[in-house]
């Protein structure tokens, strides 16, 4: 059989238009919000002094996370040489590029004073993880861009080889340098974990596969393109592998962390009494986003349902959301111990658990930043040839098979 | 800066009262409100035993918000004075994330009624500059001022690097705790009587 041919969608349909309208009208509701955030102050959203990462990181470092992760299918591809899922890569590296986009906005978007936005870019501290990780992120880009180029352009054909190696390595480190951003923060007992960085690494694999199964699905089921029974069972059966790998990162956190006598207060704070955070951790991201994903990948009858992978990759981007929840949010809950030994209380609010509520304007700037990533998607489809024009199993088997 | 815990009385608030008069701070009455200093109220678990004392900024020898800064914002001071630069800090709030302390505040709405010796800045991080402006000027910072004024003379200000100092000399002779010292982060206020 003949080579592969990779192919925009059409892009004209109702259902098409319906999304991009959809997806473009959250991304202006995000821009009103932060608009409003940048003239009026962040007292306008539910962060004080207490909790002073709010809802918008949680949806930033998601997307970042999963920007990571989106590069699987590219990464197997190219770099372990599985010919099967070539034709699969170049939507996956495109949707990294969308998914850092869009949470680097909302990361730039929530900063104080995001018109300052050219200092950070002029004025570097090396000592701080957050200025490696604006050279990660920046240096993502180009890494991506250039794999792109060596998967899409005959030119490049050469080149994908080494280019899917440095961005297999570069997603790896970018990941270790956002859970290091938390592993390195001594003053939190939550954090000042060096299993913060690897669980990173593990979450972006199943956030990054799931946010591309949710893709995939939607493009092909839109297009009316082939996708394969054999073809969503296996990367269901992927998904799967990776929410038990960041399940059992997990799990070593917060068992290291109850090992150390000084943080057995956070840990039972926020798996037995931390009220929407072990809700949030319980419910959310052990139930719904990853047990019950776990029974809709793994379940023989089900894998190979677009409905059920897709319900199982929503769920895990739920799951995941409410895991950034707990990560981001309950460990400034939290109080800090000051005074180990000491009942402490104060003016600012020492010794309390800190009352968090999300406003709408910090919602819907972090949820914005989910649109942008699909605004970004469609128009990459739409525009550039990222999909194959089949994603059948006989259609991927015969194009491994012939070395195209 | 020197604590004297057997000096500073529960219920005294002359040192924040004064700090907030000096640079221009609101009151503190929502969790928004800046504080730079305030007063904590502790009970040891096993004894009962009650302090109270005021808590700023530590200027840390080797300070986490300095460490985390991406854009150099947060700085120190060749004399020690852990400050923030207002006009490189993009208000990522980093800083407030990785300080032991919670020392830091974020101005997080629009300003009125500023002092001129102590600009301020919707969107940026701030906090316990030790009144950098007075003490430049050879005078102490106003807390310390306020205490000393109220009679208990809880605080006191200098340079512990100087052996002739009397916050020097104190040091030398009764013990002093650093809080938090588990981090090792030698902070330049000294506690005693805790």
């Amino acid at each position: 059989m003949a080579k592969l041919a990779l192919r925009e969608i059409e892009g004209r349909s109702r259902g098409y238009w319906t999304l991009f309208g959809a997806v473009t009208a959250l991304i202006a509701a995000g821009l009103v919000a932060a608009w409003q955030m940048e003239t009026e102050g962040h007292i306008i959203t539910g962060m004080n002094n207490q909790i002073v990462w709010g809802a918008p990181h949680v949806f930033a470092v998601f997307l970042i996370v999963a920007a990571s992760g989106a590069l699987n299918v590219a990464s197997i591809a190219s770099v372990f040489g599985e010919r099967y899922y070539k034709p699969l890569a170049p939507l996956s590296g495109w949707l990294a590029i969308a998914l850092l986009i869009g949470g680097l906005a909302v990361l730039s978007l929530d900063l104080g004073r995001p018109e300052r936005l050219i200092v950070a870019m002029t004025h570097y501290n090396f000592k701080s993880v957050f200025a490696w990780n604006m050279f990660l992120y920046t240096g993502f880009f180009a890494v991506v861009a250039l794999y792109l180029w060596t998967l899409l352009d005959r030119a490049g054909f050469g080149y994908v080889k080494p280019a899917g190696l440095a961005t297999f390595v570069w997603r790896l480190v970018l990941t270790t340098g956002t859970g290091s951003i938390f592993g390195f923060l001594i003053a939190r007992e939550a954090y000042a974990s060096a299993v913060l960085a690897p669980t990173f690494v593990a979450l972006s694999f199943s956030y990054g596969l799931a946010v591309y199964l949710v893709a995939l699905i939607t493009v092909c089921a839109g297009s009316g393109r082939a996708l394969g029974e054999a073809v969503l069972g296996r990367l269901a059966r992927l998904l799967g592998w990776f929410i038990v790998a960041a399940l059992y990162f997990v799990m070593v956190l917060h068992l290291t962390n109850l090992y150390v006598a000084k943080q057995t207060g956070v840990e039972r704070f926020l798996l037995l009494e931390g009220g929407v955070y072990t809700s949030a951790f319980w419910i959310g991201q052990v139930g719904l986003g990853s047990a019950l994903p776990l029974v809709l990948v793994w379940h023989p009858g089900l894998r190979t349902s677009r409905a059920a992978v897709l319900a199982a990759a929503l769920l895990v981007i739920l799951g995941g959301l409410a895991q950034m929840y707990v990560t981001i949010i309950g460990a400034q809950a939290y109080p800090l111990d000051l005074f180990p030994g000491f009942d402490i209380r104060s003016s600012f609010y020492d010794g309390v658990i800190n009352p968090y509520a999300p406003s709408l304007p910090e919602v819907l700037l972090g949820v914005s930043g989910l649109a942008i990533a699909a605004w970004v998607t469609l128009i990459g489809v739409k525009f550039l040839r990222l999909v194959p024009e089949s994603a059948s199993e006989e259609a991927l088997a015969a194009q491994a098979g012939s070395g195209a | 800066m020197l604590v004297d815990t057997t000096r500073c009385t529960n219920g005294c608030t002359a040192c924040v009262d004064a700090c907030r008069g000096e640079n221009g701070l609101p009151a503190a009455t929502w969790p928004t409100d800046p504080q730079w200093i305030r007063k904590v109220e502790l009970r040891e678990k096993k004894t009962g035993r009650a302090h109270s004392l005021p808590m700023m900024c530590q200027h840390c020898a080797h300070p986490p918000c300095v460490d985390v800064c991406p854009t150099g914002a947060s700085f120190k001071r060749a004399d020690g004075i852990v400050l923030v630069d207002r006009h490189t800090c993009i208000g990522c709030r980093y800083c407030m994330m990785a300080c032991p302390y919670k020392a830091r505040s974020f101005v997080h709405e629009n300003l009125t009624g500023q002092k001129p010796d102590v600009p301020r800045g919707k969107g940026s991080v701030e906090a316990c500059t030790l009144c950098v402006h007075r003490i430049d000027r050879g005078a102490q910072p106003a807390c310390v001022e306020a205490c000393g004024t109220a009679g208990f003379a809880a605080l006191v200000f200098g340079d512990l690097n100087d052996p002739s100092s009397e916050i020097a000399r104190r040091v030398r002779e009764r013990a002093t705790s650093q809080v938090r010292a588990d981090l090792r982060l030698d902070t330049a206020v000294r506690y005693q009587g805790l």
